[in-house]
This record gives C-alpha cells, sequence and structure tokens, in this order.
C-alpha cells in the first residue's frame, strides 16, 4: 500500500530525479536512497511533512509553524499537489542587539507532491492548527472498499 | 497491518531520542528572547521548566490524527521536542514570559535589574 509521492526539496533543481531514484531503490530493495534522519526534522526540508492513507483518505501534515493560515498557498494540478508560502525572520528592531542562534527557516518555501491516482483532487481540504498544516485528499468513491452483496436466488424447479 | 496510534505510541517511549527544536536566540539590553518551532504541539503538550540553570523546553505532538491511518511517508518520526539551555546570573528566571502561537513559543526572560547595562559617568578629577 505505497501510492507513489515524490517530494520536492527547495534548490533542488531535479525533483524527478531524486523521485525516479527513490523508485529504483525501492525496486532493488535498497529502501530510500536519502533516508530521512530521527532528527530531521530539525534541520531538514521546510515544512516537513508526513504522509498517511486511511480507508477514505490520504492525511497530509506539514510541518509549518508561525505561518498566516491565510498566507498559505494550497493548489492541485495535473496530480501534483503544491503547498507554498513564505516565513518571514521577524528580528525586533533595536539598535543593541545580538544574535545567538538563528537555526530557524526563514523566507519563501514550495513543496509538491505527487498524489496517487486513485483520489478526488476535487474535494482537498485544508486546515492549520497548532502550526500543522493538515490536507485531506479523499480517495475516489470507485477506490473506497465497498461489500458486494451475493443475493440468494430461488430455486425454480 | 501497524496502525499509526501503535507507532505513535512507539515514538514516545523515552529510549527514543526526541527531536530538537530550532531556535532563534536574541539578546537585548533588557533580557533575552527565544523562539522555538514546535510544529503540532497543543497548549496542554508543552512543558517548561527551570531547574538550577537549566531551561528544558519540551513538547509533546497531537495531531489528532485518524486511528486507523498507515503511514506511507514519515519526515517527522518522533512525537516529542526537547531541549534545555543553561541560564546565567544575569537572567530573572522568575519573570519568564511564555507564548505559544500557531506552533512557535516565544519565551521572554528578563534579566536582573543590577544587571541591565547602565552607563558609568567618568568624573572629572
Amino acid at each position: 500500500m505505497h501510492p507513489t509521492f515524490t517530494a520536492s526539496f527547495p534548490g533542488e533543481l531535479f525533483p524527478e530525479f531524486d523521485a525516479i531514484q527513490r523508485r529504483i531503490g525501492r525496486l532493488f530493495g535498497l529502501g530510500d536512497p536519502w533516508p530521512s534522519s530521527i532528527r530531521a526534522g530539525a534541520f531538514g526540508a521546510f515544512p516537513a511533512i508526513n504522509m498517511g492513507t486511511t480507508q477514505e483518505a490520504l492525511e497530509i501534515y506539514a510541518f509549518a509553524p508561525g505561518l498566516d493560515p491565510a498566507r498559505i498557498e494550497v493548489s492541485v494540478d495535473k496530480g501534483l499537489l503544491t503547498l507554498a508560502g513564505e516565513r518571514s525572520r521577524d528580528l525586533p528592531d533595536g539598535r543593541d542587539i545580538e544574535v545567538y542562534a538563528s537555526e530557524r527557516f526563514a523566507g519563501a518555501f514550495r513543496r509538491v507532491i505527487s498524489l496517487p491516482q486513485d483520489v478526488d483532487t476535487a474535494k482537498v481540504q485544508a486546515s492549520y492548527r497548532d502550526g500543522v498544516l493538515k490536507i485531506r485528499v479523499p480517495k475516489l468513491e470507485a477506490a473506497l472498499p465497498r461489500r458486494i452483496e451475493v443475493q440468494e436466488l430461488e430455486r425454480s424447479h | 497491518m501497524e496502525t499509526n496510534q501503535a507507532k505513535v505510541q512507539e515514538k514516545n517511549e523515552a529510549a527514543v531520542a526526541p527531536l530538537i527544536p530550532a531556535v532563534d536566540i536574541i539578546e537585548d539590553a533588557d533580557g533575552i528572547t527565544l523562539k522555538a518551532d514546535l510544529p503540532g504541539v497543543p497548549r496542554p503538550g508543552l512543558a517548561i521548566d527551570v531547574e538550577g540553570e537549566t531551561l528544558t523546553i519540551e513538547g509533546r505532538v497531537d495531531l489528532g490524527e485518524p486511528a486507523r491511518m498507515t503511514d506511507v511517508h514519515a519526515e517527522i518520526r518522533v512525537a516529542r521536542y526537547k531541549r534545555s539551555f543553561a541560564l546565567t546570573r544575569d537572567l530573572d528566571a522568575e519573570r519568564i514570559d511564555a507564548q505559544l502561537r500557531n506552533g512557535v513559543l516565544t519565551l521572554r526572560i528578563p534579566k536582573r535589574e543590577q544587571a541591565k547595562p547602565r552607563r558609568i559617568a567618568v568624573q572629572a578629577q
């Protein structure tokens, strides 16, 4: 149950190449060529993304703290879901400031996820809570598991 | 099939190293401002402790995921953040102000009055 996905990293020129690499890696049982570190959350791509599936939908969680939800751009085009936006570095103004750490991401970001075939891109829902953007992409009605009733027929003699 | 719920519980075990949140630390004349990215941590999941001269921030992620979800891709593999900082004597740990908004924690640690910079007048002899 692994729908195909590609995750493009900011500044990476060939996201398709990355996706192909991952697929080749899987074919040969190598796993992801670049496994995310246990601490990738702190210094990896922004925003970090987790994805999961339920029977009804694909659930995407983008860990994007400190954004104005009205200015997060979520779009779907040709099976690609794009998240884009910008996070400003809000330095306090004042003359005598000293910056000791500046690890938090600042600037424009953009991440692209390739959606599986069996989802309904017309019904994408997005919400923002506690700095996590949650995107729910429901599966197509036709793709939902369902039970087929077996009818009992009267035997005619 | 392993459910997401079970995975998160497994990740919450103390044996797994917590994530280190990214921070910005800025000092001005009156104190230090610390900002930490803690996406997915609701207010009840956040703990800020000062013990001696160590300030510790700890947060637990709660995404409210559907119970029957199966992970297909995970860049955040641990549902817990933790990071400690050594304070210095000139900072007043009693008066730390904390705000959590949209997954960003902002701590304001003021300096003690006697530690604030002041100009010393040089007297002419």
